[in-house]
């Protein structure tokens, strides 16, 4: 079965051959019918939904409609949302109704998109497989056996399964990029500083990254037209003016200059996956691309690093969940010490608090410039291996990740074996470019990702290579059997 | 043996920016708890700081004032710590780099010395809220309206050597932020504290003491009175053969005694770090211009400029720079009554700041207007009055009894100086007092003094001294 992408349901919307109450009905029906199976939502906002459908068909009616007026998108469960619960897929939070709307959540009410629920996510976005979330692992829809990837693995089994048109997302060190690619959907984690954090729960400040995630790279840049902007509320978002990320979708890829990191294309890369980016390449230089082999040298070490700097701001970032004011509180608690003891020791899962005692130690009187000042040094030589890189090319190929979707409980015993499953994606956060995932084919029937970076600011140039792509593959309107 | 003491201190002046240093929250003091706080100071999921320019435009006033060097380029760091009042588990501080650097400044002691206090730097923090222990049985209230107001926390080299330096450093500080008017100074409500580091050492060894920090010092008395009774612990301490320990010390203010909060070792690793929540505060010039565009006159250069322009004293002038204030209020008198100077300095360093002390006022809240003082120095002057009136008057306009005119009318007080009128009881005194006339004539000068006495009983004090003496001395010697 082939669905309407968002840009095709704003066409119906706007010729009125289908209201928006009917269309977020339609939605409500299938995450109802089908989330069972699936886990992706953690709330669905029903009731909020209907009403905000009502208000587009009004402006509907008024002829005072947008582009994504009345369609219905789904928020990741860590944006703030007033009035609805925002968890961040943990106990702590599980109480937790935020007296605010995010900056994305407002600029997508602003929009006239209609919110269907908050999905399912790893606690605090901590996981690459959604099986650190409290309430329970999401399936992937294309095998009800494996992981959707993670940390937004809500989102993209929602998209994946069209319990949503697309959907919101956040990564940190690969958590867009590749539940998109085990899900075989679209997702995009812009360049950091591109979309407001302000109302996002933050994992790791200087890595964190909202996004969107759709079926296709034009219903990607529909999105971030609305997610994309400076905003007084985060110091860390950038002013740079916004183009239509729309407009260039068609441009020519005549002449682009695709860089391969060897690094990426060594023998721990499974075959078949190779075969399908080859593929893919092949595609590439058929819409006129030139590929080079390029280098970057130090991205062996971008994992350590991204486990001294991510955990050391978490630490930080988390200790605000203390028992006190808000979210989880243990029973009784004896005296302060108690409180907060009992409180952070029942109220987060392991993965967090393995994450936050690997911060605390990082950041601790000795180990300070052994560990944290190192690890930022790291940073600092990854970033400068792109910036070499992007001297010779204007965007880089790989695949999303080293594996298709693995099985539930595969990795959660061996976190190390987890943590290396977004070897190809945490590079570009700690050098805060701009990366995407998009379906390149299929290994064992599962989802094979093709992962698409660029340089600072160049959204346009990856959603314009990605929607070429799309022109002449079809991988992006496959929907997993039984949704 | 002999001690020296060293002592080092560090001031949190609270800003006054209107809102608060990261959000937009209001940092008026005095409201119901927890009505001033928005959801970036309650540390909710999901919010960002966004700095408060004022905050850094103080900061940098600040730091022109003390001559230091303000840094192009400054870093916010995060303090890690848990306390119930403090909502995100670590306060926003400066560390590495500060906003101001090396600064000093000039502090006159006592003996009319003067003496330079280096400050190390000044940094840019928030604050933390309140923990109410005493109005909940059993529990205890937090109240978060004073989490996230700005702090410059100023901290000096060990350079005093006396608890009267240290306070004398203190009061200079407090006057430098009143006069640039980014700290009100209010000591009582906590917008102007400190905190004291000890140490003593035999005399002439250059290697520091182990130091105690002295915390809940926040009045400039108990500045003084908590550091002589620190040094003399300590000193009593190492003579008994015991040795001082780092550690915090809480002053107790009922019992005038320092005693132990918690050691070194129970100290917190607060693991700072830079905060990725803020980008670094990047000081332009433009920022630098605006701020010297907003300083005004300072308590030195005015102290100078009135012992040179007014031909005041030192011990005047520092009285009368140390507010702003007074100096506005005694040049402003100064303008109106065209008196001289000297006079108006002596009336507002004696009669107003005595009755301003008296009632724990402000000079801003003085219930005798410049105006008053004018005119009251104007009568003194052209001889309306004599000096000694003068005081009399000055308490009726405290008491708002009217103007200086009016109760001179009123009260009958104006001074005789019409030169018959003298005549007529310089006259009568002498007739009265034939003896002592002759015993004057014949040599016993000192006489004088009781002729004058008794002229100025016989007018009510109203008579004009200089020209009673005038007229007295020639009619006895005549």
């Amino acid at each position: 079965m082939i669905y309407k992408t968002i840009a095709q349901l704003s066409a119906d919307l706007h010729a009125k051959k289908i209201s928006s109450v009917e269309l977020t009905q339609f939605f409500i029906d299938r995450i109802k019918r089908l989330d069972g199976s699936l886990n992706s939502f953690i709330t669905l906002s029903e009731e909020q939904a209907l009403t905000a459908a009502k208000q587009a068909d009004e402006h509907f009616a008024k002829n005072k409609a947008g582009v994504l007026t009345g369609i219905p998108i789904a928020q990741k469960d860590i944006f703030c949302t007033h009035g609805v619960k925002t968890s961040c897929g943990s106990k702590m939070l599980d109480n937790f109704i935020s007296p605010y709307d995010a900056t994305v959540v407002t600029r997508f009410k602003e929009a006239g998109t209609v919110m269907l629920g908050k999905t399912n996510m790893d606690e605090f976005a901590m996981g690459s497989s959604n099986e650190t979330s409290y309430y329970g692992p999401v399936k992937n829809p294309w095998d009800l056996e494996r992981v959707p990837g993670g940390s937004s693995g809500g989102s993209a089994a929602a998209v994946a399964a069209y319990l949503a048109p697309g959907a919101t997302a956040t990564d940190t060190g690969g958590s867009i990029r590749q539940p998109a690619g085990l899900c075989g959907i679209s997702g995009l984690k812009p360049t950091y500083g591109r979309v407001s954090r302000y109302g996002m729960v933050a994992f790791a400040s200087s890595l964190d990254q909202g996004g969107p995630m759709a079926r296709t790279a034009e219903d990607l840049a529909l999105m971030l037209n609305v997610m994309a902007g400076v905003d007084i509320k985060d110091s860390t978002s950038i002013d740079t003016p916004v183009p239509d990320y729309t407009a260039t979708l068609n441009d020519s890829l005549q002449g682009l200059k695709i860089g391969l990191p060897k690094e990426f294309f060594n023998e721990g890369l499974d075959k078949d996956i190779a075969q399908i980016i080859q593929t893919a390449i092949k595609e590439y230089e058929k819409l006129g691309a030139t590929i080079h082999e390029i280098s970057l040298p130090n991205s062996a070490l971008s994992i350590p690093a991204y486990y001294v700097i991510a955990p050391a701001e978490c630490s930080s970032n988390l200790a605000r969940f203390d028992g006190v004011r808000y979210g989880y509180r243990c029973a009784d608690p004896k005296d302060l010490e108690d409180l907060y003891k009992r409180s952070r020791s029942e109220g987060f899962g392991s993965e967090v608090k393995r994450r936050i005692m690997i911060g605390t130690y990082a950041l601790s009187a000795g180990y300070y410039d052994a560990y944290y000042l190192k690890a930022q040094k790291i940073r600092g030589l990854i970033r400068q291996d792109f910036i070499d890189a992007f001297k010779k090319v204007d965007l880089i190929l790989s695949p999303t990740s080293p594996t298709t979707a693995f099985k539930l409980g595969e990795k959660t015993s061996d976190p190390i074996s987890m943590y290396l499953s977004d070897m190809y994606t945490i590079a570009v956060n700690l050098a805060g470019l701009p990366g995407m995932s998009i379906p390149a084919g299929y290994a064992n029937k599962l989802p094979v990702g093709l992962q698409l970076v660029g340089n600072l600011f160049e959204e346009a140039k990856l959603l314009n290579a990605a929607h070429r792509y799309q022109q002449v593959t079809d991988w992006h309107t496959h929907t997993p059997e039984g949704f | 043996m002999e001690w020296e003491t060293v002592i080092g201190l560090e001031i949190h002046a609270q800003l006054l920016t209107k809102s608060k240093i990261f959000s937009g929250a209001s940092t008026a003091f005095g409201a119901e708890p927890n009505t001033q706080a928005c959801a970036i100071d309650l540390g909710f999921p999901g919010v960002l700081p966004v700095l408060n320019e004022a905050a850094a435009h103080m900061a940098i006033k600040f730091g022109l004032g003390v001559d230091a060097e303000i840094s192009k380029k400054s870093v916010f760091a995060r303090k890690n710590y848990f306390y119930p009042d403090l909502p995100k588990g670590y306060q926003i501080s400066q560390f590495e780099l500060p906003v101001v650097g090396k600064g000093h400044i000039d502090v006159q002691l006592e003996d009319g010395e003067i003496k330079r206090i280096n400050i190390t730097r000044a940094h840019l923090e928030e604050d933390a809220g309140k923990s109410l222990h005493e109005d909940f049985q059993g529990c205890t209230g937090v109240d978060l309206n004073r989490a996230g107001t700005p702090l410059l926390e100023i901290v000096s080299e060990p350079d005093m050597r006396s608890a009267k330096e240290a306070v004398a450093y203190l009061k200079a500080i407090h006057s430098m932020v009143r006069y640039l008017e980014i700290c009100d100074g209010n000591m009582q409500e906590g917008s102007f504290r400190c905190d004291a580091n000890v140490s003593v050492r035999p005399v002439g060894q250059e290697k520091l003491g182990t130091r105690a920090e002295l915390k809940n010092i926040n009045s400039f008395r108990y500045v003084e009175r908590a550091i002589n009774i620190e040094v003399e612990r300590q000193i009593a301490l190492i003579e008994s053969g015991g040795t001082v320990a780092q550690e915090t010390r809480l002053y107790d203010p009922n019992k005038n005694e320092t005693r132990s909060m918690r050691s070194k070792e129970e100290a917190n690793d607060y693991r700072y770090f830079p905060d990725p929540d803020l980008l670094p505060l990047v000081i332009t010039e433009d920022m630098i211009t605006r701020a010297k565009e907003d300083m005004p006159e300072l308590p030195q250069q005015k102290r100078d400029r009135f012992m040179e322009q007014y031909s005041l004293s030192a011990y005047d002038a520092n009285v009368l720079v140390s507010s702003r204030h007074m100096a506005l209020y005694f040049e402003t008198v100064v303008a109106e009554s065209r008196a001289q100077p000297k006079l108006v300095a002596n009336w507002v360093t004696g009669e107003l700041l005595a009755a301003l002390n008296k009632e724990n006022k402000d000079i801003s809240e003085s219930p005798v207007s410049t105006t008053a003082l004018a005119k009251l120095m104007e009568r003194i002057s052209d001889n309306t009055i004599s000096g000694k009136l003068a005081k009399t008057i000055f308490e009726s306009l405290w008491n708002q009894e009217g103007g200086v005119d009016e109760i001179i009318e009123q009260k009958g007080l104006k001074q005789v100086t019409d030169t018959g009128a003298i005549e007529a009881f310089i006259d009568k005194i002498l007739a009265d007092n034939p003896d002592h006339v002759a015993e004057y004539r014949s040599g016993k000068e000192k006489l004088f003094g009781f002729f004058v006495g008794q002229a100025m009983k016989a007018s009510g004090g109203k008579m004009n001294p200089q020209q009673l003496n005038e007229l007295l001395k020639k009619k006895l010697e005549a």
